[in-house]
C-alpha cells in the first residue's frame, strides 16, 4: 500500500510518519502531484496558522489537487480546517470540501484548548472498535461547528465537530498520531479502508 | 469534557534524565526515551523534556533526542531549554515535538514570542516562567531561579499571553523541590487573570497536592518530576484519586 503524507511545510509530519510506522506501514512525504495522485491513502496534515499554511499549499499548487483526489484522504487538525469552506483564522478561504465555516472558540473557555477531551456521537468507519467518549488529544483555537458531515463531536463550551466525513474525504480535529491507543485505532481504520 | 493533564517532566543533560532538588544536586534517573515510553503507557497525558546541558553540541543532541522520542511515543510532548530562535524551534517541531517551551530567551527578547507564535501558531508555544517571592512580591527569575529580573510574575504572564503564547508553565522556585505542594494562590490568580492554559510546577510531594492545585490553584495541568521518576506517586493511582475528587481526568 502506498501512503503519502502531503509535505507542504506546515505540519508535524514526522510524528504522523512514525505513528504509521508503529502500525506496520510505511509512509512517504511528498509535494509531487503525481506521487500524491498515485497513492492509495493520502494524509493532509497541518499545524500552525491557517492563512500561511494555505499560502504554502497554493505555492505548491496543491490547493486544486486535494479536492480532486479520489482515494481516501485524511485531513488532520489544521488540515481538516483547511478542507472546510472558510476559517476565521486569518480570514482564510478553504478548499471547500466540507460545507462548514471554522470559527474561534468564544464561550468562556480558555483558548487554545490544549489536552485530552472525549469524542462522541461516532458515525464513521474511522471509529470501528472505538467506544463513545474515548479520549483524543486536541490543540486548537478554532473549531468547525456541527454540520451534516460531522461524524464525531466534542464539548468545549460548545458542542462542535472533531471528525468529518464526506465521500472519500475524512477529517479529524484531534491528532490521531498523538492520541495514544485510541488514536492508533483510528489511524489504522483509515489506513485499512 | 476537557481533562486535567498530568505531565512528568524529564530534565535532560547530555542525553540523560536528571532531576535536581531546587535545581542543584542532580541525580541520574535513566534513559529519556525508555522513561518516556513507560510514562506514555502508564497514563501520563503529556511529557516535558527540559534540556539543561550547556555543551556546544546541545542543539544537535536535543534534536536527535526529539526524533527518537517521536518515533516511540504516542502522546504529545514539549521540549524546552536554551531555545532562542526560529531555527531552533523549526528543527524541534520538524523532528516531532508538539510544543516548545521558552524561558530566558523570552525575557531577554519578548518579541521572540510574537515571532514564534506568528510563524508556528500559538498552540505550540509554551512560555515557562520561574518566579519566587521577594518581600511578598512574585518576581520572575532566570537561570534556574538564580537571577532575579525586574519583572512581576503577573505582569509578565499577561504580556506573554498578549504576545501570543499558547500556554504558561509556571514554576514556583519557593515550592520547587520542597514536596510541600504547589503555589496555589499565585496559580489561581494566573488562571483567573489569563485566558490561556496554566501548567502548575514546583512542589509536588503527594497526591493531595495535585488535588489542591486543580481545585484551589485552578491549574489546567500539573507537572512534576521526582515523585514520578522515583515512583513515589503512580500516575494511574493519582488519576483515580483525582477522579474520586470530581476532577476530570483521562483514565
Amino acid at each position: 500500500m502506498k501512503i503519502v503524507i502531503i509535505n507542504y511545510g506546515a505540519g508535524n509530519i514526522q510524528s504522523i510518519k512514525f505513528a504509521i510506522q508503529r502500525l506496520g506501514y510505511e509512509a512517504i512525504l511528498s509535494d509531487d502531484p503525481e506521487v500524491i495522485k498515485a497513492a492509495d491513502k493520502v494524509i493532509f496534515p497541518g499545524v500552525g496558522e491557517a492563512s500561511s499554511a494555505m499560502s504554502k499549499l497554493k505555492e505548491s499548487g496543491l490547493d486544486t489537487l486535494v479536492p480532486e483526489l479520489k482515494q481516501p484522504v485524511l485531513g488532520i487538525c489544521l488540515g481538516m480546517q483547511l478542507m472546510c469552506n472558510h476559517t476565521e483564522e486569518g480570514d482564510t478561504k478553504g478548499l471547500g470540501i466540507f460545507d462548514v465555516n471554522v470559527v474561534r472558540f468564544n464561550h468562556g473557555v480558555k483558548v487554545p484548548q490544549i489536552g485530552w477531551n472525549q469524542i462522541e456521537s461516532l458515525n464513521s468507519v474511522l471509529f470501528n472498535e472505538v467506544e463513545e467518549k474515548e479520549y483524543i488529544y486536541l490543540v486548537h483555537s478554532y473549531y468547525a461547528p456541527v454540520t451534516k458531515d460531522t461524524v464525531g463531536q466534542t464539548q468545549y463550551g460548545v458542542t462542535y465537530t472533531t471528525a468529518l466525513q464526506k465521500d472519500n474525504f475524512y477529517g479529524t480535529q484531534f491528532h490521531p498520531e498523538k492520541s495514544s491507543v485510541t488514536g492508533q485505532k483510528i489511524l489504522k481504520n483509515f489506513l485499512e479502508l | 469534557m476537557l481533562t486535567k493533564r498530568i505531565i512528568p517532566c524529564l530534565d535532560i543533560k547530555n542525553g540523560r534524565t536528571v532531576k535536581g532538588v531546587n535545581f542543584v544536586d542532580l541525580r541520574d534517573a535513566g534513559d529519556p526515551v525508555e522513561l518516556a515510553q513507560i510514562y506514555s503507557e502508564t497514563g501520563a497525558d503529556e511529557l516535558v523534556f527540559l534540556d539543561i546541558s550547556a555543551t556546544e553540541e546541545r542543539r544537535r543532541t536535543l534534536a536527535d533526542l526529539v526524533l527518537r522520542v517521536a518515533e516511540k511515543v504516542n502522546i504529545p510532548f514539549t521540549v524546552g531549554g536554551g531555545i532562542s530562535s526560529i531555527e531552533d524551534v523549526d528543527i524541534l517541531l520538524q523532528n516531532g515535538a508538539d510544543k516548545v517551551s521558552i524561558n530566558s530567551s523570552a525575557v531577554k527578547n519578548p518579541q521572540l514570542i510574537n515571532d514564534l507564535s506568528g510563524k508556528f501558531g500559538s498552540q505550540c508555544i509554551t512560555v515557562a516562567i520561574d518566579a519566587k517571592q521577594i518581600d511578598g512580591e512574585w518576581i520572575v527569575h532566570l537561570v534556574g531561579g538564580k537571577v532575579p529580573t525586574e519583572l512581576n510574575l503577573f505582569d509578565w504572564a499577561k504580556e506573554v499571553e498578549e504576545r501570543g503564547a499558547g500556554e504558561i508553565l509556571f514554576t514556583s522556585m519557593d515550592n520547587d523541590g520542597t514536596k510541600d505542594g504547589f503555589a496555589n494562590k499565585a496559580l489561581a490568580r494566573l488562571s483567573t487573570e489569563l485566558n490561556i492554559p496554566i501548567i502548575a510546577s514546583g512542589g509536588a510531594g503527594n497526591i493531595e497536592h495535585f488535588v489542591d492545585t486543580f481545585k484551589e490553584g485552578k491549574a489546567d495541568a500539573a507537572l512534576a518530576a521526582s515523585v514520578f521518576h522515583f515512583k513515589e506517586i503512580e500516575i494511574k493511582k493519582l488519576k483515580q484519586e483525582l477522579q474520586s475528587n470530581d476532577i476530570p481526568v483521562r483514565l
